[in-house]
């Protein structure tokens, strides 16, 4: 297999070795299961199972209160998503979810991208401490993160005091349906931002220098070669960066949660905050079919994206 | 024409523009530290200064002495130890047969995995609800971990660092005899060790920084795990708006994962560079 020098030792028994190895093929699938096993047992348990389960709940009107008494839950067909489908909240909220998906993903990559390009330009001094700062966000927990927000944009928190500085009269921010939902996209933005520029860099790196090098010896400018050079050969990595964040912001929970809870008046409530506060309402039922429709339309964006990455690469 | 001018930097709008944006991205930061050092009085009357007046760490003594965080800090710490614990286990077993055994069933495993990856929380969570109530583990630590115990990233990761790994080094060892349990713990682990870094820095992450499930999971004080505790805080002192209080706590819990990053950056740049996600 490795060397020329001498015979390979396999070659020479491969019809006296036929039957054994069948088994020996046999035996080496169940040890190989066997290391497979803590982690498809805790898969099967957490999420293969689940979500199966979330399917065959959301077909039921299974509540909290029958957790104890499963017979007493009856088979209810597509009652759930019918009653979804006309739940102007949810609607609503579908439509919260993808404003937060259509701001926060652009700006997400585009501050990521600013600052992987800045990174990338040759600069030596301090790349490695502005490589840090800017992803401190993404490792920083999101309770804390959201407590400073709440403290930040209070009405006499820092933001308005630093907005009376200049003669403005400062908002009630999280307590405004227009304002709350920039200032809860804001976080997300701000935590995910280091993520986009981590795997943007990794892709301007593995871009040959030599390139560049052509480019400029045939005369092209420093925009034209952004143009004509990283934007096309980044195309990968700016569709993968997309789908994360698309898929990511589409399930997004947290900030709403812990900066309004959804409010006010129902204009920060994601789909997957709908799913928690039927969850919290006891109706299992209508949260597993608000949730099934989370996973679909998980799946149909990753796939639909992923095609995308494909055709164009 | 004079030296000090040469050590300055050499592009002064691209540097200018870099340190504004590491000052707004290091604003909430500030933000929470100063808050944190301050009185409930000066919360009150001044509470949109930069610096406190009278800094002050009454607001951390409070949180340990009377707020539970002392527990919430011991919970945080073991969810977390059987979390790393369990993905290394089950990831440098699963990846390693995934990148080195050829068996049956082999590609379906790692579409497995691959589809796991895109599972949304939200799809699940309800019946990892009902399964840990069923399993005797609602509002226990064991129920809080067990469910990220062998995250399919952590598969993910060590199956491609075992790619790497030479074939040779295992069929020389197969060769000489050696059974598989052996050249696993004997001669692949040994050589994981890089693997074995990243994945218990990003499992560690996501365990310490988990919050929707062991929210879920918590139903009382005893088991609430460092951000659960910041949140249940929060949602009771929120008529007396004690932010200096609450914002300590907000340190409290950012700081060992500020700290680990600062220490270990490498392993979690390239966690999640490799992986795209937390």
């Amino acid at each position: 297999m490795t060397t020329t020098l001498a015979p390979p030792p396999r070659k020479t028994a491969v019809l006296p070795d036929a039957a054994p190895r069948t088994s020996s093929r046999t035996r080496r699938s169940v040890v190989a299961w066997l290391f497979l096993a803590p982690f498809t047992l805790l898969f099967l348990l957490y999420t293969a199972i689940p979500a199966v389960a979330a399917l065959g709940f959301s077909l039921t009107d299974l509540r909290g209160a029958d957790l104890r008494t499963p017979l007493a839950v009856n088979f209810t067909g597509l009652d759930n998503y019918v009653r979804l489908f006309q739940d102007d909240s949810f609607l609503r909220d579908i439509g919260n979810t993808a404003l937060f998906v259509a701001v926060g993903v652009p700006l997400t990559m585009g501050i990521g991208f600013a600052l992987a390009l800045a990174l990338d330009s040759g600069i030596q001094r301090l790349r490695g401490a502005f490589r840090t700062v800017f992803f401190a966000p993404v490792v920083t927990n999101v309770v804390a993160s959201a407590l400073i927000w709440q403290y930040a944009f209070h009405p006499n928190g820092t933001v308005n005091q630093a907005l009376s500085m200049v003669g403005l009269a400062g908002p009630n921010w999280l307590d405004d349906p227009d304002l709350a939902m920039p200032v809860v996209v804001l976080l997300g933005v701000w935590r995910n931002f280091g993520t986009a520029m981590v795997l943007f860099l990794a892709g301007l790196q593995a871009i040959p220098r030599d390139v560049y090098e052509a480019a400029a010896l045939d005369g092209a400018g420093r925009w034209r070669q952004l143009r004509h050079i990283t934007l096309p050969l980044l195309l990968p990595t700016t569709l993968m960066v997309s789908v994360l964040l698309t898929v990511f912001y589409l399930q997004v929970f947290d900030e709403p949660y812990l900066l309004t809870d959804g409010g006010p008046l129902g204009s920060t409530e994601s789909v997957a905050l709908y799913t928690y506060h039927q969850f919290g309402a006891g109706q299992f039922g209508m949260s597993s079919a608000a949730s099934f429709v989370m996973l679909v339309l998980v799946g149909v964006v990753s796939v639909v994206q992923f095609r995308l990455l494909r055709s164009r690469t | 024409m004079s030296t000090p001018m040469t050590a300055a930097p050499k592009r002064p709008v691209l540097y200018g523009a870099l340190i504004l944006c590491a000052l707004l991205t290091l604003l909430p930061f500030a933000w929470g530290v100063s808050g944190s050092l301050r009185g409930l009085d000066e919360i009150r009357s001044d509470p949109g200064s930069l610096l406190p007046h009278h800094p002050t760490l009454g607001n951390f003594t409070r949180l340990f002495e009377t707020r539970g965080f002392g527990r919430f800090a011991v919970n945080s710490v073991v969810v977390a130890a059987m979390v790393v614990a369990g993905n290394i286990v089950a990831a440098s077993a699963a990846g390693y047969a995934l990148a080195k055994l050829d068996f049956a069933g082999r590609r379906l495993a790692f579409g497995t995995v691959m589809a796991a990856l895109m599972v949304p929380f939200t799809a699940v969570f309800v019946t990892q609800f009902v399964i840990t109530v069923d399993l005797g583990l609602a509002d226990t630590l064991a129920g809080i971990a067990l469910p990220g115990a062998a995250l399919p990233m952590s598969v993910f990761i060590m199956r491609q660092y075992a790619l790497s790994v030479p074939d040779e080094l295992l069929e020389a060892a197969r060769i000489d005899g050696a059974g598989e349990f052996r050249i696993f713990f004997g001669i692949f682990l040994p050589l994981a060790g890089p693997a074995v870094a990243t994945i218990t820095i990003m499992s560690f992450l996501t365990s310490w920084n988990n919050f929707i499930w062991p929210l879920i999971v918590a139903q009382s004080m005893s088991t609430y795990t460092l951000p659960v505790g910041l949140a249940a805080t929060s949602q009771a002192a929120a008529h007396v708006t004690d932010y200096g209080l609450l914002l300590a706590g907000a340190i409290v819990v950012m700081l060992p994962v500020l700290v680990l990053f600062l220490c270990l950056q490498r392993y979690f740049v390239q966690g999640i560079a490799g992986t795209g996600m937390r």
